[in-house]
């Protein structure tokens, strides 16, 4: 079904996640966004993680045991990989937004994909290996 | 001899909507010459199977940007675009109304307030001859580096953009990419009365930079390239003004 202006907000929304039938820009617009929400929900499990420090010594070094096991390195890999793909698109997007190398744009995004990807690589590695 | 199949059977899934009533798809399916553009073959669908589908076109040649519509999904001007380029023989085409705007019925939508905003930002759907005779000269439009032309620059206003903008469809106050590539082509420089309307929240800085404007745009207008260029002409106007 198609999804058009009388319907609701929120269904509306959803059309930002959409990558049919869309172009390069959408790609980089729709990881904007994924980027930007993962990294909200993490600034909020980041401020409950220094609430453990209110219960105590022992309490938060239990919560230190639990998060180095590798499902939490690997959300911690997550956390790495948004951060530079934002960052890096928050450039492409401030300089486009200046009217600076409009017509590149997809270039831009294929060369930050790059070195986000290499860059979560090379983190991820270290990480691991650690 | 030409081995080519002159004949496809396609099926089109057609989008059907009247007044108040739920919306549904229609299939017809029909003998089509794959070289004909996907308008024939509704147009075909209204002269022989069904009078009460409604849409809309003109001009057959990408000129009044009547025809605009989204075929599988992607923001399309029906009368060029050919049906082997959407389609393949035994496949089914889906034919949905523009997005991000009312709909009025079937594949018809309701571009009134889309016209009014092109009118606000100077962009006039008729001039009067004599007028466009003597400004003539003045419609000539740079590249931007004040080098080249651009051919067929002009908006035919197909509203294609504003159905393809991810920001237009949870934003209805967005004036859209066709309205602010409308007064970046006026000129803030000779309507200077224009900064008001695009440097506001639901302007100028309410785009969000996914560009799918400039990819479905079928007249080489470039929205996308023309907002960023706005955004740096009242950029640059405010940071004079800090030093005057
Ligand atoms: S800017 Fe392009 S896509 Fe938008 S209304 Fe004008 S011609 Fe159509
Ligand atoms: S019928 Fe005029 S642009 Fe398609």
């Amino acid at each position: 079904m198609s999804e058009h202006a009388d319907k609701s907000g929120i269904s509306q929304a959803f059309r930002w996640f959409d990558p049919r039938g869309r172009d390069v820009g959408t790609i980089a617009f729709i990881l904007n966004r994924i980027t930007a929400l993962g990294l909200t929900f993490y600034l909020f499990l980041h401020l409950i993680v220094l609430g453990q420090l209110a219960k105590g010594a022992e309490a938060y070094d239990g919560f230190l045991a639990t998060i180095r096991s590798p499902i939490f390195v690997f959300g911690e890999l997550l956390v790495v990989a948004a951060g530079l793909y934002h960052g890096l698109n928050g450039i492409r997007v401030g300089l486009t937004s200046f009217g600076i190398a409009v017509p590149q744009q997809k270039k831009l995004f294929y060369w930050l994909l790059a070195i986000a990807v290499l860059g979560s690589l090379i983190f991820g590695i270290r990480m691991f290996t650690a | 001899m030409s081995t080519t199949k002159t004949k496809w059977t396609v099926n089109l899934k057609v989008y059907r909507k009247k007044g108040q009533k739920a919306p549904y798809y229609d299939q017809f399916t029909m003998e089509v010459d794959p070289d004909e553009y996907v308008l024939d073959a509704i147009e075909r669908i209204w002269a022989f199977h069904d009078r009460s589908l409604t849409f809309r076109h003109a001009c057959h040649h990408s000129t009044c940007g009547a025809c605009g519509m989204l075929v599988n999904g992607v923001e399309k001007l029906t009368c060029i675009t050919y049906i082997r380029d959407v389609v393949e023989d035994g496949g089914t085409i889906v034919i949905d109304p523009l997005r991000n705007f009312p709909i009025i019925s079937d594949l018809v939508v309701d571009m009134s307030l889309f016209f009014d905003r092109m009118e606000m930002v100077g962009q006039r759907q008729v001039i009067p001859i004599a007028e466009e005779i003597v400004g003539s000269s003045q419609k000539a439009q740079s590249a931007g580096n004040g080098k080249e032309y651009l051919r067929l620059s002009d908006c035919i206003e197909c509203g294609m953009c504003i159905s393809a903008c991810p920001i237009a469809a949870t934003n209805p106050d967005y004036l859209g990419p066709a309205v602010l590539a409308g007064a970046q082509q006026s000129g803030l420089d000779k309507k200077p009365e224009l900064l008001q309307i695009v440097d506001q929240e639901n302007g100028l800085w309410r785009c969000h930079s996914a560009y799918e404007c400039t990819a479905v745009c079928p007249s080489n207008v470039d929205p996308a390239w023309r907002i960023m260029d706005l955004r740096r002409q009242v950029t640059s106007q405010r940071f004079k003004r800090l030093f005057r």
